[in-house]
């Protein structure tokens, strides 16, 4: 009986326990990846490299991506202001909602599930294929060869992942708002140029996708590395790091929100 | 993949990416006269300032010259005293008036500026003394209301006498 109640309450425990003590790994991991990153980035074609697959290869999503959220935005966005009578606004409605939140958040969680997951599996497998230990016998550090490089192809290619949405976007809605409904062109932009503000827009939004480029790609290479090496352990890290990711990004969001604007 | 071509993908990326970036700044942000060295500021005291915000536009016959730099009460006479960040190359006379208007009908509000005909100029940090408040939906009604009554009342009297 005692046993039934218990528990419940032991897992409890141990949940929480694990929680910190992997906050407190994933802290040593930044710095560790900090401390080494000099050694990496002075063979900066390894960072290149991770760019290359990283960043390069999630470009047609995001751009994809971008000019659909902004058509949607352009349509809704024309619907809902023209039975207000300032359908004229509409520019200034689709660049204020993508530069401040679309377009980092939306990019940064088509960058963790399309790269993040990635990276998750491929230093989760070096992992269970004992690459990783290979290397430390080697005299080779793991985390300047392997995961510095990542991090912080991650780090460089999400706010031009963010800023390549943002414009996508922008087309989009010209696109719905210009060409399908036939708004003025001229109003379109003016209203946008003077609604959006360089440094309190622009700005804050490439802040924003750069702080998610560092907790996107943090929680990657972490998961990673921190994976159990066997095939089921790389799969659950993998779903981890795409779950985990998603809600550290909207949080981030919402602090970064309530402090910038 | 060979190396010298993922550097180009690379590069061309990047190179996108900053593209990107100059278009944000130049063709959806408006980059115009806000650095400092290109403006100059200029004070104006009203009573109300109803719903005017920072940011706002300052306009002269209907050109934005300049925008609204600031918001403060002062604390001797307590009127709203708004700090004007105006164009350089915009010169306004000493008798120039300020008030604060709306666009359209629930529009934003914004400060006009009327240039008098005196021949001196306002330097920077001087004061535009003559200003006029914003329009204060209730008080307007307030006002046209008590008006109304006023003149039943006198029309009334003014049959009694009869």
């Amino acid at each position: 009986m005692t046993e039934l109640l218990l528990s419940p309450l032991r897992r409890l425990g141990h949940t929480t326990i694990n929680a910190i003590w992997r906050l407190g790994f994933i802290t040593r991991f930044l710095l560790a990846i900090l401390r080494y990153s000099g050694q990496s980035l002075l063979r900066f074609n390894l960072t290149i490299r991770e760019i290359y697959f990283a960043g390069v290869m999630s470009v047609i999503i995001v751009v994809v991506s971008g000019l659909f959220v902004g058509m949607v935005l352009g349509l809704q966005g024309y619907n809902t202001l023209s039975r207000f009578g300032s359908a004229d606004a509409l520019g200034a409605l689709v660049a204020l909602s993508l530069l401040r939140e679309l377009g980092p958040v939306l990019a940064a969680l088509l960058f963790s599930s399309r790269a993040g997951s990635a990276m998750t599996a491929e230093i989760g497998l070096m992992k269970a294929t004992e690459q990783l230990d290979a290397m430390s016998v080697m005299a080779v550090n793991p985390i300047a060869r392997v995961v510095a490089p990542r991090f912080w192809a991650g780090v460089i290619s999400m706010p031009i992942l963010a800023a390549m949405f943002n414009v996508m976007g922008i087309f989009g809605g010209y696109l719905i708002g210009v060409v399908m409904i036939g708004l003025d062109s001229g109003t379109f932009w003016s209203q946008m140029q003077n609604n959006v503000d360089l440094h309190y827009d622009v700005v804050n939004g490439l802040i924003k996708s750069l702080c998610f480029g560092i907790a996107v790609t943090l929680i990657a290479v972490f998961e990673g590395y921190d994976a159990t090496p066997t095939a089921a352990g790389v799969s659950a890290a993998t779903t981890r790091t795409v779950v985990t990711s998603a809600l550290v990004i909207l949080a981030v969001d919402f602090v970064l929100t309530a402090f910038m604007f | 993949m060979k190396r010298s071509t993922i550097d180009l993908w690379v590069g061309l990326f990047v190179a996108l990416g900053i593209a990107a970036v100059v278009f944000m700044s130049l063709k959806v942000a408006n980059l115009t006269p806000q650095s400092a060295d290109q403006t100059y500021t200029l004070y104006a005291d009203f009573d109300n300032i109803g719903g005017l915000k920072v940011k706002a536009p300052v306009k002269e016959a209907g050109v934005v010259v300049g925008r609204v730099g600031a918001i403060q009460l002062d604390t001797k006479t307590y009127r709203a005293r708004v700090t004007l960040n105006l164009d350089k190359q915009y010169t306004f006379s000493r008798d120039a008036s300020a008030e604060i208007l709306t666009a359209g009908l629930l529009g934003e509000q914004y400060i006009g500026l009327l240039q008098g005909g005196d021949p001196d100029v306002l330097k920077a940090g001087e004061h535009i003394t003559l200003t006029s408040s914003a329009l204060v939906l209730e008080q307007l009604i307030g006002k046209f209301m008590t008006s109304f009554s006023g003149g039943n009342s006198a029309k009334s009297n003014a049959s009694a006498a009869q």
